[in-house]
């Protein structure tokens, strides 16, 4: 089974690809029984049980402000991580016209490298006291945080489309934005939202920091507020919804590259 | 082919150490106990007592090892409720939401202290109690700093549902406030209060001056392992009415001892002398035992768990804030007897005033 040429009935694929899910899971089950064994009222690992209550309860009923968490919750940060992504679309515009006019490039490309190696989280204070306690503090943090590195792998790859195709493009007649947007774009386009959709996984951590440190909504922030009392029948429900969420999201951008470029595929 | 053999190699020696760590767990000759603190004018005197070499005599005296840990706090407490470590300094609010709630029977060993202003609200343009109605104050949700706030909103007639909350980390509120002149109201504590109040246009609207005795700092040890292993008791009851006693003391040793505890508290002496000041210290067991033994501290304790049930930190399917029993010393017990997980214990106190140990 052990060598490179064995190839897996769907069955066993389906056995393997469950096993570690199947190990992790039984081990939490297994060690969460154990301790309340010892103390009934443990919090730390609740049961699957204590775990459906806290989703029953924070999806489905009200809490003592009258809201139904999780939803409020969850659009909350929606819009700050929708915002945000939208706001990429800049960064792929500055990658571009970086990576295709000598003048941007020499104007921003050094600036972004360096831009993208400053921890965005230690300037926090700083864009809290500048933007406020608002959600253009959060926003601002998950630009700041991704903006720089999605614009220079944009650079890179404008940068490697071959010079022979600007010039052919050119003596066909092509002007400055022909070739930027209709030779240049669309065939960076695919590897593009690749390099986002890796960034998803930044986006949350800084989203989850902002709002962890001032917000009054939010799933970072309830995640922070109910640490207070261990709730972990919260947490551990909220941190696998926040999984699921950008497991679609990511989900969604590959099936946008496999419909829209499937030409992508081939290379 | 030789890179091969070296990863090779290497996975054969990675093998080999963890198998071999496994198998060579030393035998320890005296039992090692790991106490959590985290930086708080009152708890200051716990990394003096380490540093100066107090500890250490007292735990050499029964014959254990302490080692301290310093951890912020929240993550010391939750190590604590976790059984990493066997003790951990903490408010009664906490003790009572966090291990007791989940179900650590726990016992505050030593009464320190109780916040006399420490904790406060503050504003600006002068915001009394009829002109806080519908602001947005910034405050860590769920802390003293939000029990304060409720206290004083109960006093004034109102409720919490006549403010807007915002939760905000202690580690940015003060600038932040002092930053953005919009905000007209923070609740918080000690040294950020201390920091924020020298600006001009600040003012306290109320502090936990207000309210004595009601949040009380403690040092408390996992109940199983006190009884179980009475000598750690005595040892940090030892320990700590030592430093008491050098910190109580006017002349050199105690101004060095001061400017120890504040150099690890990151403030300056003058600094930490303020702190102090709101700090009411029971520098004696006596007075520790007064306090934990007296009438007082059931009403307050009452404040502070009915509080804890309001804001479903006793789980927010408690029936009722009698979920968790709370013993006293005199033997009364609030809220369910049959669960009893918070105990005020003056025992070891006891020893210490009466120089048993």
């Amino acid at each position: 089974m052990f060598n490179m040429y064995w190839k897996p009935s769907p069955l066993q694929s389906a056995l393997l690809s469950s096993a570690l899910f199947l190990i992790c899971i039984g081990a939490y089950l297994f060690v969460s029984h154990q301790r309340h064994q010892e103390n009934p009222s443990d919090k730390i690992m609740p049961t699957v049980s204590k775990i459906a209550d806290g989703v029953q309860r924070t999806a489905f009923e009200t809490d003592r402000k009258g809201e139904y968490r999780l939803w409020i919750d969850t659009w909350a940060s929606f819009k700050r991580f929708g915002i945000s992504l939208g706001l990429m679309g800049f960064a792929i515009l500055l990658g571009l016209y970086m990576g295709l006019f000598p003048v941007v490039e020499a104007l921003f490309y050094r600036f972004m490298l360096f831009f993208d190696k400053v921890p965005a989280l230690a300037l926090l204070p700083i864009l809290f006291i500048v933007f406020g306690l608002g959600e253009v503090s959060k926003v601002s943090l998950i630009v700041l945080g991704v903006f720089p590195t999605i614009a220079l792998d944009t650079y890179l790859r404008a940068k490697a489309v071959p010079g022979e195709q600007l010039i052919k493009a050119r003596t066909l007649g092509a002007s400055n934005l022909g070739i930027t947007f209709r030779v240049v774009l669309p065939q960076i386009m695919p590897d593009v939202l690749n390099t986002i959709r890796l960034n998803f996984k930044a986006m949350v951590l800084f989203l989850i920091a902002g709002e962890s440190l001032a917000a009054s909504v939010g799933l970072g922030y309830r995640i922070f507020v109910v640490r207070r009392y261990i709730a972990m029948d919260i947490i551990i429900p909220y941190v696998l919804w926040m999984s699921l969420l950008a497991f679609t999201a990511d989900l969604l951008v590959r099936l946008w590259i496999k419909k829209g470029y499937a030409w992508h595929r081939a290379h | 082919m030789f890179a091969n053999r070296g990863l090779y190699g290497f996975a054969k020696c990675l093998t080999l150490l963890v198998l071999g760590s496994l198998a060579l767990t030393p035998a320890m000759a005296r039992e090692k106990y790991e106490v959590a603190w985290s930086i708080y004018v009152g708890w200051m005197p716990w990394p003096y007592a380490e540093e100066s070499g107090i500890l250490k005599k007292w735990a050499d005296k029964y014959d254990i090892e302490i080692e301290l840990v310093q951890m912020d706090y929240v993550a010391s407490i939750e190590a604590y409720v976790a059984g990493q470590v066997d003790a951990c300094v903490m408010t009664n609010m906490e003790c009572l939401n966090m291990p007791a709630a989940s179900g650590i029977d726990s016992t505050a060993l030593i009464i320190g202290d109780y916040s006399n202003g420490n904790d406060a609200i503050l504003v600006r343009d002068n915001i009394d109690a009829k002109s806080i109605k519908g602001r947005e104050i910034s405050l860590v949700e769920l802390t003293v700093s939000h029990y304060l706030l409720n206290r004083y909103l109960e006093k004034q007639g109102m409720s919490e549902r006549d403010v807007r909350i915002l939760n905000t980390s202690d580690s940015d509120i003060g600038p932040i406030f002092l930053a953005d002149k919009s905000q007209k109201v923070v609740v918080t504590w000690n040294p950020i209060v201390m920091q924020i109040e020298q600006h001009p246009g600040i003012s306290k609207l109320f502090t936990s001056a207000d309210i004595p005795g009601e949040i009380i700092d403690m040092m408390v040890v996992n109940t199983k392992t006190l009884s179980e292993n009475p000598a750690l008791g005595k040892a940090l009851t030892g320990a700590w009415y030592e430093v008491m006693q050098v910190m109580s003391q006017r002349g050199a040793a105690a101004n060095k001892a001061l400017a120890q505890m504040a150099g690890r508290a990151e403030c300056s002496p003058i600094e930490f002398k303020n702190q102090l000041k709101t700090t009411a210290m029971f520098y004696t067991p006596k007075a520790a035992i007064d306090y934990a033994g007296g009438e007082e501290i059931k009403r307050n304790m009452d404040y502070v768990r009915d509080f804890c049930f309001q804001q479903g930190l006793l789980g927010e399917d408690a029936p009722s804030a009698d979920v968790v029993g709370i013993r006293f010393p005199d033997g009364s017990v609030r809220g369910d007897k049959g669960n009893v997980k918070f105990r005020f214990d003056t025992t070891y106190l006891k020893m210490a005033a009466a120089g048993k140990l």
